[in-house]
């Protein structure tokens, strides 16, 4: 063994160990991403909901979410609905479900994105079609979508859908706080406004958790202690208040961390500035080199 | 032994009962292909919101790169660690490369809902640095560019000093030996630097591969999510690659009736176990790290799975190739690459599809006839494709003269 390929071997070695307490290192993961003080937010207070359907209406007749088509509300009557349990599919992007309490009363529970402080759904994207905007609504821009669906993977809260139907000009479907026509200029989102009995509350989230704390301390028979969004998943903008466990009313028990900071932390200190692809580049030329005369004669035959 | 093999065009016909089957899969294929752009990915597809990402995305594209590891860890190995007898295996490798991500490229196509979108990533004002996807897509995008470079010197010699177009084309004749002259020159000369970017290139995409799935921690089976699958998939590709070129190089040899390269197949398989023992490790110890041993052994159907990929794609091949007459047999040779590859692929179909768990799903995923006939009709077509270009090409070693009269049946 020449003294090149031992000192070569050597400066593997060390490479090697480098990138092996690098992987360790990025376990730990970023920073999480903190709220926006303007952030808005919605709160839901489940006890009230009287599981009318109107927010589903008021949604699709809604022109920021470009329905390809508008249902009479009389669509939206039917209770038989609440015999199945529905998700948000392309042409629904909230739906209200029925479940039991434990008092045998039924609870209904509106669902719709929760328009995440740290959105999965926008890490994945690989051309930006979401832009989580000042106002905390996580938006979508079908212009620029490639239809991977790498967004429908990554979403904890599997909100988003897919038009699989669609030939030429398929679009992910998800609410998206009505932000074009509504939250943009100050408004509320549809839902929220046309809700009768005014369940759900849009405004600032430090407000509303503030608020939720205070109807939790004051009527503590009425809530269980737990406003769910606060810190699912890195905190999202929309959140519920409860009567009953979360996870009796179709919520997941979910972590607090925010998976995308564990990937772009693993992203990042694998490619900030190129690092480690030049690293490589400049260990492989040198290797090239360094074996240069090694050939054939030098490798073994069995 | 390398100096008698010399790449040539192999001197077979090209229509045998086999490439017929081929071109009948390949049929079969492009109808739910152009059933599918024509009524969308819902009409062929199983696909649904819970599973965005069927078999196209499984084996077509992570199996499918996976797969071409071939190419880069066999340059690596002579070019970069100027393993020069391996010499021979080397246009093979390429070739399969090149096919692979340029199939790996249709597949993608044929997935995305905005096909025609294909180019967005490129375009600065949409870069997204954060997202492991982008850098799977610009990293694909710019070493499927590399590995035609690199076919370049195949082209080149198979033309130079021969262009002869027919009829009046060959006023043009002057011309196109020029250009191949240019091409010769100057990126011939500059290889290296293509083949150390595609081994860069090639790191960098096999590891993100990995990466997409661990932004899914609460939606996966945590005996196939863990933060440093990133890792496991580099490994799993670096211990991959000689094995492909071992079942393709027999295969080859098989269909055109030659005898198994064995003098150069034996010694590179000694290699393999090295490879395959540090994924072996890596593996092992992220268990144990995060405590899934328990279940691993708990007898549920993704446990078995896992024992499976695990116990024939990496455990058994590896205790196989630590024997030498294992290595030396072409049949034990080829079995135990074999199980590598098979056992890579089924890492690839369980990380994607087995142990992901989506949420209020109602039913779990399985491919429709669509799905399964376009991913047949595609390897059919890129089979199809390899045949007819070693048969253009040179790029098969051949044992020069000497033994070309008795080829053993
Ligand atoms: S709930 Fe899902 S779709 Fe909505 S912002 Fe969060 S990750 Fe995105
Ligand atoms: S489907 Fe569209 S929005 Fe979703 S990740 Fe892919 S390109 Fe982005």
């Amino acid at each position: 063994m020449s003294v090149n390929r031992r000192q070569f071997i050597r400066n593997a070695a060390i490479a090697g160990a480098g990138s092996t307490v690098g992987m360790v290192a990025v376990r730990a993961g970023e920073d999480a991403i903190q709220p926006s003080p303007d952030a808005m937010g919605v709160l839901t207070d489940l006890t009230q909901c009287i599981g009318c359907r109107k927010c589903e209406w008021a949604c699709n007749q809604e022109p920021s979410n470009d329905f390809r088509e508008n249902k009479p509300m009389s669509a939206f009557e039917d209770q038989s609905v609440f015999q199945t349990h529905r998700r948000h599919s392309s042409d629904s992007l909230t739906v209200v479900n029925r479940f039991e309490g434990s008092d045998g009363k039924p609870v209904y529970v509106k669902s719709q994105c929760m328009h995440c402080v740290d959105p999965a759904c926008l890490s994945a994207c690989l051309v930006t079609a979401f832009k989580k905007e000042a106002n905390g609504a996580v938006s979508y821009d079908s212009w620029r979508c490639m239809g991977c669906r790498y967004c429908l993977v990554a979403c904890p809260f599997q909100v988003p859908s897919y038009e699989y139907l669609d030939p030429l000009t398929p679009r992910v479907r998800k609410c998206t706080l009505c932000f074009r026509e509504r939250t943009s200029r100050g408004s509320v989102p549809a839902c929220v406004e046309i809700c009768p009995v005014q369940c759900m509350t849009y405004g600032k989230r430090s407000d509303l958790i503030r608020m939720a704390r205070a109807r939790i301390a004051n009527y503590p028979d009425r809530y269980i202690s737990h406003i769910y969004g606060e810190h699912e998943m890195g905190g999202t903008s929309w959140m519920y208040l409860s009567g009953e466990p979360f996870e009796n009313l179709g919520f997941q028990t979910l972590p607090d961390e925010a998976p995308p900071r564990l990937v772009e932390g693993i992203q990042h200190s694998i490619f900030r500035y190129f690092i480690s692809p030049i690293l490589l580049f400049g260990l492989l030329s040198a290797t090239m080199w360094n074996f240069k005369d090694a050939g054939s004669g030098g490798t073994s035959h069995e | 032994m390398s100096e008698h093999l010399k790449a040539a065009p192999v001197d077979r016909k090209i229509f045998t009962p086999g490439v017929i089957i081929l071109l009948i899969l390949m049929a079969n294929g492009l109808f739910f292909g152009l059933k599918r752009f024509l009524f969308g990915l819902g009409a062929v597809t199983n696909l649904d919101n819970y599973y965005p990402w069927g078999i196209w995305i499984t084996i077509d594209v992570a199996s499918g790169v996976a797969l071409a590891a071939g190419g880069f860890t066999t340059a690596a190995l002579v070019e970069i660690f100027h393993r020069e007898h391996y010499h021979a295996l080397l246009r093979p490798a390429l070739l399969t490369a090149m096919l692979g991500y340029t199939f790996v490229a249709l597949g993608v196509l044929i997935d995305l809902g905005r096909f025609y979108n294909i180019w967005h990533p490129i375009v600065p004002s949409m870069w997204s640095g954060h997202s492991a996807l982008f850098e799977v897509g610009m990293c694909v995008m710019a070493y499927v560019t590399v590995l035609y470079v690199e076919f370049i010197p195949v082209v080149t010699e198979r033309f130079r000093n021969r262009v002869n177009w027919p009829g009046l084309l060959s006023r043009f004749n002057a011309f196109t030996e020029w250009v191949l002259k240019i091409l010769d020159n100057t990126f011939v000369r500059v290889m290296f630097l293509f083949t150390i970017t595609g081994v860069v290139l090639s790191c960098m995409h096999q590891s993100s591969l990995g990466t997409l799935m661990v932004l899914t921690p609460t939606k996966m089976n945590s005996l196939w999510w863990t933060p440093v699958l990133p890792l496991l998939f580099l490994l799993s590709a670096f211990s991959v690659g000689y094995p492909m070129v071992i079942v393709e190089s027999m295969i080859a040899s098989s269909s055109f009736k030659r005898k198994p390269e064995m003098e150069l197949l034996s010694p590179l398989a000694r290699i393999i176990p090295f490879l395959l023992g540090i994924y072996f490790a890596a593996k092992v110890i992220d268990w144990v790290d995060r405590s899934q041993l328990g279940r691993l052994f708990n007898g549920s159907t993704a446990s078995n799975m896992c024992l499976v990929e695990f116990g024939l794609g990496v455990v058994l091949p590896l205790v196989m190739l630590l024997i030498p007459g294992i290595r030396r047999s072409p049949a034990g040779l080829f079995s135990a690459a074999l199980l590598i590859v098979l056992g890579v692929v089924f890492n690839r179909i369980n990380v994607f599809l087995t142990a992901f768990q989506p949420p209020y799903a109602e039913k779990v995923y399985f491919p429709s006839i669509g799905e399964i006939s376009v991913t047949l009709g595609m390897v059919a077509a890129l089979i199809f494709i390899y045949r007819l270009l070693v048969t253009l090409f040179p790029i098969i070693p051949t044992h020069v003269q000497k033994e070309k009269s008795h080829v053993p049946a």
